[in-house]
């Protein structure tokens, strides 16, 4: 039985949808009536997200929710941040793809517990499944959580997985445009990680430019450079997230 | 195609209803959807019929209905149009603009029998 939904399927992938008709016995007016909904297309996937959310605050587990293109390189910088912290916290990283074990298999070769969600035709992770991958996954209380999306820019900026922040990686070799050719993500997003920033002088991109762009979408976003490979200014990032675990309720 | 997502979430909250108040069949659905929104409603339409098929909603009516983008300007405080997320104020020109309608999708109504 899931300790989160109760949904009774132990399994971390499954569409919990349910295909039988409910057939009534009451008696029914055979008219036609008007039924008032006003109810929100995701509260589904946001009821799950609370959930997530009130299990992770009472159980002190810092979720990132890590968002990006295909490519821009979140999964060698979890690998660097993990090895960068793993000594000072404990740390558990959900990896989500739509096929394939490689990424939950390079976050294990660091020692770091990890679980692999493959979404198969959907291009995004979602709360539920979320909640039943933390518990197979056992996280542990007092830890950092690292939820790695589905690379994609469009759809998991719509699916709240209970988590403190959305992280919005992009790479320099991606286009300075992107906030806004994407503005969905960089509004949902609370930190920008410009990543790759050792290539900046072979590539044709504007920091200046791209920073302009997504303040434009969102005001708010903290924007942090770095890269991953070479391990430049990897430091701001692991004391932006030390910083945030130490604020934590 | 998180569309299919949304009409998959769509579904359960039909069902939900269906034992709630009581009824068998849905004949139309009518969505708000917010201009704002990452939603396609080109693609909600494609999808609805497949991911409705075996449902109590098989066969039924889409009906979508668009809420326009408004914002407060940070600046000028005026209530301006918006069409996408990083429109300027086009009162004044300020850059930020803060999104107070426009970013939501709902099941507005139903009808059933």
């Amino acid at each position: 039985m899931c300790g989160i939904c109760g949904c009774g399927q132990p399994e971390q992938k499954h569409s919990h949808h349910h295909d039988h008709h409910h057939e009534h016995s009451h008696n029914h007016d055979d008219s036609e009536r008007l039924i008032k909904v006003e109810q929100d297309l995701l509260s589904k996937n946001n009821a799950y997200a609370e959930q997530n959310r009130a299990y992770f605050k009472k159980n002190n587990i810092f979720t990132l929710n890590l968002v990006s293109s295909p490519g821009a390189g979140k999964t060698t910088l979890l690998v660097e941040t993990i090895n960068a912290l793993k000594d000072q916290l404990a740390i558990a990283v959900i990896e989500g793809d739509q096929q394939t074990e490689h990424d939950a298999d390079r976050i294990r070769a660091t020692g770091i517990p990890a679980l692999q969600i493959n979404t198969g035709r959907a291009c995004h992770l979602d709360a539920h499944g979320i909640g039943h991958a933390v518990m197979e996954l056992d996280v542990k209380p007092n830890s950092f959580l690292a939820i790695e999306n589905v690379g994609n820019l469009v759809c998991p900026s719509s699916f709240d997985l209970g988590e403190a922040h959305k992280v919005v990686v992009l790479s320099v070799t991606e286009g300075d445009d992107k906030p806004l050719k994407y503005p969905d993500m960089f509004y949902a997003a609370d930190l920008m990680l410009l990543n790759k920033i050792d290539l900046l002088p072979y590539v044709d991109f504007d920091v200046e430019r791209c920073i302009k762009y997504a303040k434009q979408v969102n005001p708010d976003i903290e924007i942090i450079q770095l890269s991953a490979t070479k391990g430049s200014q990897l430091s701001d990032w692991t004391d932006w997230l030390k910083a945030q675990l130490k604020t934590q309720p | 195609m998180h569309e299919i997502s949304l009409l998959e979430n769509v579904r359960e909250i039909l069902l939900e209803h269906a034992q709630s108040q009581h009824f068998n069949q849905v004949k139309k659905i009518t969505l708000e959807i917010g201009a704002l929104s990452c939603v396609e409603p080109d693609a909600l339409r494609f999808g609805f019929d497949v991911v409705m098929k075996d449902s109590l909603a098989e066969n039924a009516e889409l009906f979508l209905t668009e809420v326009a983008g408004m914002g407060i300007c940070d600046l000028c405080d005026k209530q301006v149009s918006m069409e996408t997320l990083h429109d300027p104020c086009i009162a004044c020109g300020h850059p930020f603009v803060t999104v107070t309608q426009g970013y939501e999708m709902k099941i507005k109504d139903l009808i059933v029998i």
